[in-house]
């Protein structure tokens, strides 16, 4: 009944991005750029040591500094949290407390334990130097599996354990398979701590807004609307005074889906002192203190038939909390849980994980969270049971994917894929890749014991994304929903405002969301304004993050567009004097069914709702459409990813040579904002395989705390990518979408490591742990030489 | 994060860059392109309390030839140096390895003096002026002197520069014929520091190696010229005879260790690019 893409055809177009001009331009404003008269600047002041008692805090010299208003150490706030979990994963979890500022105990290098209130940042900064404090060292816990013995110093002595959860999944009967296996592979694979780096750092202003209790947090966040909760609950200041604004965001991937400690001070204190209060974290503090990704020990073993059939898992994880569980600390290692099985049938998975405290940076969301580490698993696993079967590593995927045809498919944990098509996605990616000139090289190569060698890598992934329903997520004992909210109102000029409770930080949802309004309808897409990021404008949301936006969003845009054409259906009806069902609608007109001559515009109606002069009996006046979904299932996305990678065996360096990913993300609402995706995911994922990993000594100093040591890529060292995409539309989702934000970080790093150890494997290697540096290849490959590995 | 605060004084000639460090005292510093002092005194790691900058310093600015040698001025920048004619027909080296240095926007700012003066093991055109012979022209308050890179690199981070001296110009001796050189940077992402480096110049005739020049990058507190290497190339002709000269590239060096390379693996990698860099340079 509803225009379809053919009206104006917005969807699917690769438009540019409407926020591109402000963002490229330098014309909006960051969290930092935001100036407010009267603003107070805080500093914080971080703990050197990663566990220790605080014995003494001298602030006198900090106080009788230049510009200094107030120096605040915990005994000032005893009670105030710095941070909350929403995700007790299981029932006897060993929760922690992360004070807003540590009172008695440090418990990581970052921990804060002073903050300096002063005229100037500058000023503030100068005067954390003067604030001294004595520590009496508690002993570090770095490493997990000594963590968990005995005599381990505790990160929370009250607990009496470092062990903070264990959760367990037994899916099928996965010792009675194995014991029908004529192979069973098992590797150790360490799915290294990783820092996410987003290009703006860590930013918030809160300000009293004077003419109402209100005050106004502005935040660099992925999540505006969840964190208004929270902060509420945390501070116990009323959540109809408190307004969140996510302004523009410099990224996010995951790092931003957090409630800080520093959030909660700039309230606290704005509230307390009755001025803004702005807080602006540097690089430096960011590596220690905004939380890290990933930090699992994975034992993967898998079990198959020698002809190559797969018959079950065994996942048995250590997952790295850090010092405490902040938002979704606990739940990040499962929500890869039920994905370890990727896109293969098998009879049985049993899944451990046990959840361990550090003496480290909390751990958390970051892009992909759980599921790269499971990708990685079954990705990485595959390729050692073809080895150990002397199978293809493709026939062997072949073999024990989920066929086309037998799609929708409940796995073996209990998810049903809706729709896919791994032999479509494969058989157009090898073809990119030219997999059999390519494995002819490889050949050649070998045998003339080429100091380069070449290695092909696969990654044949798929993934979980736009977390729903929300009766699932409640089953999980996450304490939210997954619904997602749109209005879409009409304003008398005939332009569009769009309120959508997505929380973009680059995605460009303002393009997109305005090119599925566009199209339902019928509007130029310039004449739709796109409002998020602000719990005042945009009261209702669940936010950005877990590639949910367009899965979970878009259908609230498509249902909140859909009532906005019937209400106006019946008002041009009434203008044209005919009954609702004589009306065609189409590209933002409505007509008169064999008479098109007698039509009106939306906008026309827009004006008529306004003036209200002549509406039909019972209808209001004002036009717009509201919405808030719950989506039917979750959305699974897929691809198959190959590598081709360069193996110098004289100094182990390793080249990406080509990079070739086929895509399915369902329905494209804008192809090139998907390649955005795409592209920024891989640099990502390939990031962790070859470059990035955060490095602590025995102390639990970070080693890796500035750029110059934490390897991030930069375009110079990517090739470029040959991306594709098959569509195959959902069926669970009515635009047919499924997400693409992490897609990318998810399915590359596997495809990497297979083609590094591909290239070397002849060599005797068949592990590699991440990141495959130089000096950590070239070691492989000695050993294997001296018959070690 | 956020520097001390400081005094900012720009100097117009070397006199007046002079006096004003002289003026300063110990806590005075030269600020060239402020690529290596800038990050520093953001991390704090030092916090003078004046600023000399020299960059606009017009007789540091110069690039001239000066018969035998190149002089270059110590402010001419890394990207200057990596374009220019003459650097590029005397000293292909040192324009060649230029072009390794980080990224366009530091080679932009980055001076050549600056690099020179700064003495970071890991800095590429230090070993390029120890591989070449290159002297160092030094001003200070009793006046100029000159001294050869084998003196000038003291040791980490540390020159024959006294705190109230500045560095003029660099005299880059010309190549000459017959001379044909290579750098090798191992790093691990395209605008990183060395992980090691290898500058290698050989002079040949008719197919074998008469003269060479190898130096190596981060092998040591400073630039190193691998002497035994050179020894071993006179007369060299043929891979196997490089293979077994290169071998000796890491001798009696004592690399350090770090998170991308332990000694022991920086002592292989000076070996294998050793071998690459007189290989490239030498085409044989
Ligand atoms: C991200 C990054 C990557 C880099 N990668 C590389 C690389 O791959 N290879 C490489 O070689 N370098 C690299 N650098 C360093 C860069 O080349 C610097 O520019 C150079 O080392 C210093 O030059 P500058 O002019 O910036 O000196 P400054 O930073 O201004 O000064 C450095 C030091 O030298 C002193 N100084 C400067 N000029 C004089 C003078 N005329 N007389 C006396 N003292 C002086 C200063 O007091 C200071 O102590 C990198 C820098 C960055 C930021």
């Amino acid at each position: 009944m509803t225009a379809t893409a053919e009206t104006t055809g917005a969807i699917g177009r690769p438009i540019r991005r409407k926020e591109d001009e402000r963002l490229l331009h330098g014309r909006t404003n960051w969290t930092d750029n935001i100036q407010l008269p009267g603003t107070i600047h805080m500093a914080t002041l971080r703990s050197p040591m990663a566990h220790a008692k605080i014995t003494n805090i001298d602030i006198s010299a900090a106080l009788a500094s230049e510009g200094v208003l107030h120096v605040y150490i915990g005994a000032d706030f005893p009670d105030l949290p710095g941070t909350t979990c929403v995700w007790p994963v299981t029932d006897d979890i060993v929760m922690s407390h992360m004070p807003a500022i540590c009172t008695d105990e440090v418990r990581y290098v970052g921990d804060v334990v002073a903050i300096v209130l002063a005229t100037d940042q500058n000023l503030a900064v100068d005067a954390l130097q003067l604030i001294d404090i004595d520590y009496e060292p508690l002993g570090a816990v770095v490493d997990m599996e000594e963590a968990l013995k005995p005599g381990s110093p505790l990160v929370h002595e009250s607990a009496g354990t470092n062990l903070c959860y264990t959760a367990k999944m037994p899916c099928g009967d996965y010792e009675a398979a194995k014991a029908k296996a004529d192979v069973v592979v098992s590797r150790r694979f360490i799915n290294q701590r990783l820092i996410p780096n987003t290009m703006e750092p860590r930013s918030v202003v809160a300000a009293p807004m004077g003419m109402s209790d209100e005050i106004t947090i502005w935040t660099s966040t992925q999540i505006p609307h969840v964190l208004r909760v929270l902060l509420a609950l945390l501070t116990g200041i009323p959540e109809n005074h408190i307004r969140v604004v996510a302004p523009d965001v410099g990224g996010g991937f995951g790092a931003k889906l957090q409630i800080n400690r520093e959030e909660v001070l700039a309230l606290v204190l704005a509230k307390k002192l009755g001025r803004p209060v702005k807080w602006t974290e540097s690089r430096s503090e960011h590596f220690v203190s905004t939380h890290h990704g990933r930090d699992q020990i994975q034992d993967i073993e898998i079990a198959a038939t020698k002809d190559g059939t797969v018959l079950g898992m065994k996942v048995d994880l250590l997952a790295d909390m850090g010092a405490y569980l902040q938002i979704i600390t606990p739940g990040t290692p499962l929500l890869g849980m039920f994905m370890y099985s990727g896109i293969y049938k098998m009879e049985a998975l049993d899944f451990t994980c046990t959840g361990v405290y550090t003496t480290k940076t909390p751990t958390d969301a970051y892009r992909g969270a759980g599921r790269p580490e499971s990708t990685y698993a079954i990705e990485r696993i595959m390729d050692e049971l073809a080895a150990e079967l002397g199978m293809e590593p493709m026939e062997l995927r072949k073999k024990n994917w989920i066929k086309h045809e037998e799609f929708p498919y409940t796995q073996i944990a209990g998810l049903t894929y809706d729709t896919g098509n791994y032999e479509a996605a494969t058989e157009r990616a090898m073809e990119m890749f030219g997999y059999e000139a390519l494995r002819v090289e490889q050949e050649a190569r070998r045998a003339a014991g080429d100091p380069v060698q070449l290695g092909i890598g696969i990654s044949t992934f798929t993934e979980m994304c736009g977390l729903a329903p929300s009766r699932t997520l409640g089953a999980l004992k996450y304490v939210a929903g997954g619904w997602e909210h749109c209005t879409v109102r009409a304003l008398p000029t005939g332009k569009i405002e769009l309120i959508t409770g997505t929380s973009p930080h680059g995605q460009g949802h303002e393009t997109a969301w305005s090119q599925i309004a566009s199209d339902i309808i019928g509007v130029p897409v310039e004449d739709i304004e796109v409002v998020h990021g602000d719990t005042g404008r945009s009261p209702y949301g669940m936010d950005t993050y877990g590639s949910r936006s367009l899965a979970v969003g878009g259908q609230a845009i498509k249902l909140a567009g859909e009532r906005l054409v019937e209400k106006a259906r019946i008002i041009a009806a009434h203008q044209l004097e005919v009954s609702p069902d004589d009306i065609e609608f189409a590209a933002g007109t409505y007509s008169v069914k064999g008479d098109p001559e007698k039509s009106t515009t939306i906008q026309a109606v827009a004006f008529e709702a306004f003036t209200a002069h002549n509406l039909p009996d019972g209808v209001e006046p004002t036009l717009s459409g509201e919405a808030t979904v719950d989506p039917l299932d979750f959305s699974y996305p897929h691809g198959t990813h190959l590598a081709a990678m360069e193996v110098d065996t004289e100094t182990g360096k390793v080249t990406l040579r080509k990079y070739v990913c086929v895509d399915d993300c369902g329905v494209q609402i804008n192809p090139m904002i998907v390649e955005g995706q795409v592209h920024g995911g891989l640099a990502q994922g390939i990031a962790q395989a070859m470059y990035e990993g955060a490095v602590y000594d025995a102390e639990g100093n970070l080693l890796t705390a500035s750029l110059a040591e934490y390897l991030l890529p930069s375009a110079a060292d990517l090739p470029s990518f040959d991306t594709d995409r098959t569509v195959t539309p959902s069926t669970t989702h009515p635009l047919g979408t499924k997400g693409i934000g992490e897609a990318g970080a998810i399915a590359s790093t596997p495809a990497i490591i297979n083609g590094v150890i591909d290239a070397i494997r002849h060599l005797g290697v068949n592990n590699i742990d991440m990141p495959a540096s130089p000096m950590t290849v070239w070691r492989a490959i000695q050993a294997a030489k001296s018959g070690g590995n | 994060m956020i520097p001390a605060s400081f005094d900012y004084v720009k100097a117009s000639t070397v006199d007046e860059a002079v006096a004003a460090l002289v003026k300063g005292g110990e806590d005075a510093k030269v600020l060239g392109g402020g690529q290596s002092l800038l990050p520093v005194l953001r991390l704090r790691l030092n916090a003078p309390s004046v600023l000399i900058d020299v960059s606009e310093v017009g007789e540091m600015r110069a690039l001239t030839d000066d018969g035998d040698a190149l002089l270059i001025g110590a402010s001419v920048t890394t990207y200057e140096v990596m374009h220019s004619e003459l650097v590029k027909e005397h000293a292909g080296l040192l324009s060649l390895t230029a072009g390794a240095v980080a990224d366009p926007a530091i080679r932009h700012k980055g001076t050549f003096g600056g690099s020179v003066a700064h003495a970071d093991p890991a800095g590429d055109l230090p070993t390029v002026a120890a591989a070449l012979d290159c002297e160092m022209v030094i001003a200070g308050p009793n006046g100029r002197r000159t001294v050869a890179a084998k003196d000038f690199f003291v040791d980490y981070f540390t020159t024959a520069l006294a705190a109230d001296e500045v560095l003029v110009a660099v005299r880059v001796p010309k190549l000459g014929a017959g001379w044909s050189y290579n750098y090798q940077k191992f790093n691990r992402t395209a605008q990183a520091w060395a992980i090691v480096g290898v500058a290698a110049a050989v002079k040949s005739e008719n197919g074998t190696i008469t003269e060479a020049r190898v130096a190596l990058t981060n092998m040591g507190a400073t630039p190193i010229r691998a002497t035994g290497v050179e020894a071993a190339l006179a007369g060299a002709s043929s891979s196997d005879a490089i293979a077994a000269a290169a071998s000796k590239a890491a001798d009696g060096t004592s690399p350090t260790s770090d998170l991308h390379a332990d000694s022991e693996y920086r002592k292989h990698l000076a070996a294998v690019l050793t071998r690459r860099a007189v290989e490239a340079a030498s085409g044989i």
